[in-house]
């Protein structure tokens, strides 16, 4: 087979609907789901060789390749999935869903409520990643697949691994938990709940029924993401990549955007607020918050991972700060304690919570093994 | 009989096996095989913990001096730390915490007493630099080395109890004459402790 390192080229999404009943964590039911993923790479005939990935918060369906140009922005965990690289298409089928809740084509705030024939919105019931979990299993039945090879994400896409391998311990055999945590610190809350008040009270935020009168919160969402994105950087990579670089070399006086690192934060969050619908921000960091498989079991994170049977590789990155080294090691020795199977790596690295979307060699080469080493 | 042989003669079948400072996992990887056991390895070397995952080995990355607290008491049958205690920062501490995790514990030391170190510091008035032991004073990650004397001698200062001792020589064989002084003769020894 050829170990060549390429892209997985031009890819196109796909959908399914599922007319069935959802019902979700909270009690509330769903009446119809859409799911839009993409795959890339070939099933093959055992069905043996299928692969979850999970995005995280702002994430979506849309991971490896490109749609219609080579140029374009690729998907967001390109530097992992394709032929030869980490999680390798000429071995594995990769199977990439957005979440339910999200914008992007599955069934969220933007959708049309069977029930009233109008839009969401703001009356979009809370999910949990339990229900997220329980759409990809309705995928997986969809698509063939019983059992996953793995299941794989960074951020709240580790959480989703997580969730996987406790609620279907017989559908997953490894689960690889990237920069995650086993639920929220009060600081992570603490930044989630800013980035929903810059929501809430932008004007044009109208109690969620924006899209009913033709706005958007913009500059909440705007907002949101700036702070957002700071906790994704490392104060180093912050210093290497901006410093105290003045846009125009010189103090301007004023408050336009006169360092680097002020003009880039406007940008993400300018292209963010165009692209992301607010309703779903809201959702999917309250999911976030809401994330804490212990609760069940009294707080008891061993107990909680009772059921677990897949293989684990936990792995946290130096630098980040949002969810550290000790939140992944909490993971990693409640699973040690519980007797399971699982390594832990720290990997240096300094991009911060971020480095999980970077080809960084040790990285790579740790995932490559571990997706393996059972061949 | 070679080190890993006589490591795999005290390990039973199926056991729960934590190996300290695992290396690329050459011995779980063996008793994976040979006596089906339930292994796990912490290592710091990055190198060593990706060939520990090529192997199918669970390994936690994980600095021993760092401490062990993360693993409770008697949650493994055995616990090895083969040829690991003299780069530790406090030798005592690691014993002690492994006799606490582990029902047994499989420690392999170098021999400090060992013939051609006693005669190279003697003639030459230097620190030995032996096969076994290959670095300079100044370079080597070796910061406690002792003699199977001292480590005896440590042993009975924490009140954990040798059950066995096999002397080994510097071509990791045991030979008949390396009981007659092992603490001369062999180049290392393997030691089967508890507490």
């Amino acid at each position: 087979m050829d170990n060549k390192i390429s892209s997985v080229g031009r890819v196109t999404a796909q959908s399914v609907e599922f007319k069935e009943t959802l019902i979700l964590e909270s009690g509330d039911q769903l009446e119809s789901l859409e799911i839009i993923f993409e795959t890339y790479g070939n099933l093959n005939p055992d069905r043996t060789n299928a692969i979850l990935v999970c995005h995280a918060l702002s994430g979506n369906h849309h991971s490896a390749g490109y749609y219609k140009n080579p140029d374009e922005r690729k998907g967001w965990w390109d530097s992992l999935i394709g032929p030869g690289k980490a999680i390798d298409t000429n071995k594995y089928f990769v199977v990439s869903p957005n979440n339910l809740g999200g914008c992007h084509g599955t069934t969220g705030p933007t959708s049309i409520d069977p029930k009233t024939q109008e839009i969401y919105g703001p009356d979009f019931p809370m999910i949990t990643v339990s229900d997220w979990v329980n759409c990809q299993a309705l995928l997986a039945d969809h698509l063939g697949i019983q059992v996953w090879h793995s299941v794989i994400g960074g951020s709240l896409g580790g959480m989703q691994a997580l969730n996987w391998s406790i609620a279907y311990p017989d559908r997953i055999k490894k689960a690889g938990i990237i920069a995650a945590a086993p639920k929220l610190s009060a600081q992570n809350i603490a930044f989630n709940e800013v980035a929903r008040q810059a929501i809430i009270t932008d004007p044009d935020y109208q109690d969620g029924y924006y899209l009913k009168v033709g706005k958007s919160p913009k500059r909440g969402l705007r907002l949101a993401r700036m702070v957002g994105h700071i906790t994704y950087l490392s104060d180093e990579a912050m210093r290497d990549k901006f410093g105290r670089e003045l846009k125009e070399g010189k103090l301007n006086f004023g408050y336009g955007a006169e360092f680097e690192v002020e003009s880039y934060l406007r940008y993400q969050g300018d292209i963010f607020s165009e692209s992301f619908d607010a309703n779903t921000y809201l959702l999917m960091t309250k999911l976030l918050d809401y994330f804490d498989p212990a609760d069940k079991c009294n707080g008891n994170l061993v107990k909680a991972f009772e059921p677990i049977k897949a293989q684990v590789m936990v792995i946290s990155f130096t630098s980040d700060w949002r969810f550290s080294p000790e939140r992944s090691k909490e993971i990693s020795d409640a699973l040690l304690e519980a007797n399971k199977n699982v390594s832990y790596l720290e990997i240096k690295s300094t991009h911060g919570h971020d480095s999980f979307l970077f080809s960084e060699d040790r990285y790579v080469r740790a995932i490559k093994a571990f997706l393996g080493n059972d061949q | 009989m070679s080190t890993l042989s006589v490591i795999e003669k005290w390990v039973e079948e199926k056991a729960k096996v934590l190996d300290l400072g695992c290396g690329n996992g050459d011995i779980l990887s063996k008793l994976q095989k040979t006596k089906s056991i339930n292994g796990l390895g912490v290592e710091i070397e990055e190198k060593n913990i990706e060939e520990c995952l090529l192997k199918n080995i669970n390994v936690i990355e994980q600095n021993i001096d760092d401490g062990l607290a993360n693993f409770s008491n008697d949650s493994f049958d055995v616990v090895i730390l083969s040829q690991t205690i003299q780069v530790l920062k406090n030798p005592n501490t690691a014993l002690e915490e492994i006799t606490r995790i582990g029902k047994t514990c499989i420690v392999t030391i170098p021999n400090f007493g060992h013939w051609r170190s006693r005669l190279s510091l003697l003639f030459n008035g230097r620190m030995p630099v032996t096969s076994p032991l290959p670095e300079s004073w100044h370079g080597t990650s070796n910061i406690h080395l002792c003699t199977l004397q001292d480590f005896e001698m440590l042993c009975a200062e924490l009140s954990i109890s040798i059950e066995e001792r096999v002397a080994v020589s510097s071509n990791n064989e045991s030979k008949w004459y390396l009981n007659i002084w092992p603490n001369l003769f062999s180049a290392s020894a393997i030691y089967k402790i508890s507490k």
